[in-house]
């Protein structure tokens, strides 16, 4: 039955791909009639002749009527590649970024000697192996609905990238082959040496799966920030200027880092769901435990997500202001203020879970009375964040809203304080984190009453330094000297989580237990934490993902091909809110079914 | 199972919340539709007209007001361009070849780091080098007769003589007929489009000037109704709801402003409101 999908989709896929290739490539090298017939019209032209002698010719971008996009009744092309693409996005960031813990847990497993890492790694990846069908089911699905939808658009994309699409394609191969021998070989790999060869299959299969989305990146990134081309869209023959755009990296490292958070909070949704679901006490000490990993991960991903956030942001003003303005203060600047209320439910749930896990331990009696003081500062900080910015947009935009500023738009709406909120809220999850680590220890070396001494003036000193450079910079100097407070903030949260650290584990370090752990002594409600993580992260991407794409406005490649189909224009949040709904419950619907067919399969007789 | 239908419907829950804050918990703004080429007849533009193009582009289609508005503070506000503009061009730190203010504005426009205003210059050059784009080209792309607009606009807004002249018989580009304003596909789209509901009641619009068309259909024959739009003047309603009707009230232009097309599915749209 397994192997009967598997069969069908590389079918499919493999389908895709030979049927696009001749349609879709009339201007690699090889089709050399083609390249003769530019060269012809070119010639007209004394400029590009020059040009044409040494290299093959390269038509400029297509000018599309709307007649060019072809109709096919009951589908709207735009919501049918919207969907595709998202449902494809998700299940491709959940699939590459599980094989990245999946791979370090097992290495703590190697290194410890505890069987259970193993264990717990191998049943991550067999949660990935049945979504990995689905991410390819998308992936052609996403393919084919492009040639349909946009053929003109994407003869000129395989024009300048068929190289790097048929490098995906065999990477794709690449991929299902390194998967499935990590996967099935598991049991077989799993002694010795043959341990080493499995962790390096696992790292082979990382690579190629990073290599795949960094691939991927360059088609999304290029069409933001098109590199490689002249401003007639002529590509200049030179494949890696076309891949290595000027959002890239950004988007690429932004990516990596989101993809690992949400990886982490699907499988903490699993580990829900069978926690949930568990009959025995084994069972729900177990899941409880991988609850807890999923989460950490998670967390631990989330945390320098918003720095790398603001480069990318920070990287788009730089590319073009025209687009960094339109991210930031057009219509798109209240989606900010729809992200901060995800962002900060992710947040809190986090934070409420780790809150709930102090019930695993005995020792965790002596901190709860501080749990309130930090639930009271997150908050405080996520209405700061939550507070609007200047909303400068164009005439008749400013006329709907009745002015540039938010009725309640007072002094926290701008960038600092919003900084000095967002640093504010990291540094009390960790926080949070570090009182969780402790409750159940109590630390034996000499010095813990001065490295507690440490830690807290560590704390305060950083929290005065960056509420200090909030307010100087905020609103003591003019507009151009605003962003300068960021870095400095970033420094000073960065040093704090990094130097507590390194306190707290060597303090920690043959610590005592208060008493042994209580895997599974949460109350049901953490879970559903755990599952508000999954949902509100998935939501979240899909906006994002609206964003992305919206601030190309009426283009297919910014600046240089216009899209001039009926739907070239930028719909409200609220429509694509909806749309991105819809993905998310089909998203959620497929996820809970992979979750209860893993649950069932793994039932013992 | 019953651990499904619950997870199920607390994710449903969660998803709706988030989708309703959305749609209903932020001012939903209609984002602007694309920029259209539009045909100029600069032929028959007077100066007044000229200047008026230019504030539409200015605030419009040329997206300045993106950068250059009292609130932003990213860019400098452009009310006496025209007049700085000599001070700027005697700057040690100008680089252009302007001598007039009509030459420094042209030049901002498509030069923009010849000269960069101070403190305004990208972060780290040293105000060397501007953030502003060549407004001729990439996402904005205004053509030589709307850049002349926008700087006839900017110096009527300082005060001082507009030097422009309207460019004449500038060759139509082909692209400009291409993308001129798009068929109407629905009757609701094409009324719209043309602003029969400035003055009628129609498609959803409440104007009150002449006859309410709803019912039109009702007591009126299709060839009346087609030559009440082609040639307005030829019969005159007796009842507009501010009084008897006038004649020359409605417009006589419209025959050269839809298509053939167009005209049909309106007067049967016209026919079919009974
Ligand atoms: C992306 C933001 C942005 C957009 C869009 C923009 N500008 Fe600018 N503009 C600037 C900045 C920043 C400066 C100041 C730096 C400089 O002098 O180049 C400037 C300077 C100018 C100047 C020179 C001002 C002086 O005092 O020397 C003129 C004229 C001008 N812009 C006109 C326009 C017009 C007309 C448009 C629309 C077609 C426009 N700009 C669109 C950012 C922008
Ligand atoms: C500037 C105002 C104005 C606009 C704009 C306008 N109309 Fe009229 N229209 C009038 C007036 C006033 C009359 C009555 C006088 C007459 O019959 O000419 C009228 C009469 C008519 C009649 C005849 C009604 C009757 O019962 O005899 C029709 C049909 C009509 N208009 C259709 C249209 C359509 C379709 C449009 C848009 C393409 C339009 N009008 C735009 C002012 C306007
Ligand atoms: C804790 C903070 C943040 C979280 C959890 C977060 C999460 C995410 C996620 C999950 C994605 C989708 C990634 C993907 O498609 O693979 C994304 C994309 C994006 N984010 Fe963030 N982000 C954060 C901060 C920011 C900030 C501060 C900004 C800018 C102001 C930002 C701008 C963007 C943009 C423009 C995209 C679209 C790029 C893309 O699709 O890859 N993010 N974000």
């Amino acid at each position: 039955m397994r192997f009967l999908t598997k069969a069908i989709v590389s079918i499919f896929i493999v389908l895709a791909f030979i049927l696009s290739y001749p349609i879709l490539t009339p201007a690699s090298k090889s089709s050399l009639a083609f390249a003769e017939e530019v060269k012809k019209d070119a010639s007209a032209s004394s400029v590009k002749e020059e040009k044409a002698k040494d290299k093959p010719a390269y038509p400029p971008a297509p000018k599309l009527k709307e007649t060019d996009y072809p109709k096919i009744k009951g589908f709207n092309g735009r919501i049918v590649i919207w969907l595709a693409a998202q449902l494809h996005l998700w299940f491709a960031a959940f699939v590459l970024a599980v094989p990245i813990f999946v791979l370090i847990i097992e290495g703590i497993g190697m290194a410890t000697h505890d069987e259970r890492y193993d264990k717990m790694a191998y049943e991550f990846i067999k949660i990935s192996i049945t979504a990995y069908s689905i991410t390819a089911v998308f992936g052609g699905l996403l393919a084919i609905s492009l040639m349909v939808f946009y053929p003109d658009f994407m003869k000129y994309m395989t024009g300048i990238f068929g190289s790097s699409m048929l490098a995906y394609a065999f990477l794709f191969f690449a991929e299902s082959a390194s998967l499935y021998i990590y996967y099935y070989g598991w049991n077989w790999l799993n002694c010795g040496f043959k341990k080493w060869v499995h962790l390096t299959i696992g790292l082979v299969l990382n690579a190629v799966g990073t290599t795949l989305m960094f691939l991927a990146n360059a088609w999304v990134t290029f069409m933001m920030s098109p590199g490689g081309v002249d401003a007639q869209g002529v590509f200049q023959g030179n494949s890696w200027a076309a891949v290595h755009n000027f959002l890239w990296n950004p988007i690429n490292l932004h990516r990596t880092i989101a993809n690992i958070a949400y990886g982490g909070s699907v499988v903490g949704a699993y580990a829900a769901y069978r926690f949930l679901s568990a009959q025995t006490k084994e069972e729900k000490a177990h899941y409880d435990w991988m609850g807890y990993t999923a989460n950490f991960i998670a967390i631990a991903a989330l945390l320098p997500l918003p720095f790398a956030g603001y480069w990318l942001t920070a990287e788009i003003y730089a590319y073009s202001q025209q687009m960094g303005i339109t991210l930031m203060g057009g219509v798109f600047a209240w989606l900010f203020i729809i992200q901060a209320v995800l962002i900060g439910a992710l947040f809190l749930s986090a934070n409420y879970y780790l809150w709930c896990g102090m019930g695993r331990s005995e020792g965790a009696v002596r901190y709860n009375k501080y749990i309130k003081y930090i639930a009271f500062v997150i908050i405080a900080c996520f209405l700061v964040w939550f507070t609007p910015h200047t909303l400068v947009m164009t005439q008749t935009e400013l006329k709907a809203l009745g002015g540039p500023y938010h009725k309640y738009l007072g002094p926290l709406g701008i960038m600092p304080a919003k900084n000095t909120a967002v640093n504010i809220m990291i540094l009390f999850t960790f926080l949070s984190f570090l009182l969780y680590r402790r409750a159940n220890k109590i630390a034996t070396v000499s010095w813990a009453k001065y490295g507690n001494i440490a830690q807290i003036a560590i704390f305060t000193g950083a929290i005065i330094n960056i509420v200090f450079l909030g307010v100087y910079y905020g609103y003591y100097t003019n507009t151009a000297l605003k962003v300068g407070s960021s870095v400095p903030q970033v420094a000073s949260t960065l040093f704090v989580i990094i130097l507590c650290m390194i306190i707290d584990v060597f303090m920690f370090k043959g610590a005592k237990d208060v008493a042994p752990l209580k895997w599974g002594n949460v109350p049901d409600r953490s879970q559903y934490a755990l599952f508000l993580l999954a949902v509100s992260f998935t939501w979240l991407m899909g906006l994002m993902g609206y964003i992305r794409s919206g601030i190309r406005q009426h283009w297919h490649v910014y600046t240089i091909m216009r899209d001039n189909s009926p739907d070239a224009y930028t719909p409200t949040i609220g429509y694509a809110a909806q749309i991105v709904s819809i993905a998310v419950i089909i998203f959620m619907a497929i996820v809970i079914f992979i979750f209860w067919l893993n649950q069932i399969s793994s039932k013992k007789h | 199972m019953k651990t499904f239908l619950k997870v199920v419907a607390f994710s449903v829950v969660v998803i709706l919340f988030y989708a309703f804050y959305a749609s209903y918990g932020i001012p939903q703004i209609k984002p602007e539709a694309p920029p259209q080429e539009e045909k100029l007849d600069l032929g028959s533009m007077t100066m007044y007209q000229f200047i008026a193009l230019g504030d539409k582009i200015f605030n419009g289609k040329g997206t300045c007001t993106l950068c250059h508005n009292p609130v932003g503070g990213r860019a400098p506000v452009l009310d006496s361009v025209a007049s700085i503009a000599l001070e700027h061009m005697k700057d040690a730190r100008y680089k252009g070849k302007a001598k007039t203010a009509e030459e420094y504005i042209r030049e901002s426009m498509l030069e923009p780091s010849a000269f960069v205003v101070a403190g305004f210059g990208v972060k780290g050059t040293n105000d060397t080098e501007s953030p502003m784009p060549n407004v001729a080209t990439g996402a904005i792309g205004l053509n030589e007769a709307e850049i002349d607009a926008v700087i006839a606009y900017l110096q009527k807004k300082a005060g001082t003589e507009v030097t422009v002249k309207i460019p004449v018989g500038a060759p139509a580009k082909e692209e400009k007929a291409e993308a001129a304003t798009a068929i109407a596909k629905t009757p609701d789209e094409l009324v719209a489009k043309l602003g029969c509901g400035a003055c009628h009641k129609i498609a959803g619009q409440v104007g009150a000037l002449g006859p309410d068309l709803t019912k039109v259909g009702a007591v009126r024959k299709e060839d009346y109704l087609r030559r009440s739009v082609l040639d307005p003047d030829a019969d005159i309603a007796k009842q507009c709801p501010t009084g008897p009707c006038a004649a020359g009230m409605m417009p006589k232009d419209y025959k050269d402003k839809m298509t053939a097309g167009e005209l049909e599915m309106l007067v049967k749209f016209m026919v079919n409101s009974k």
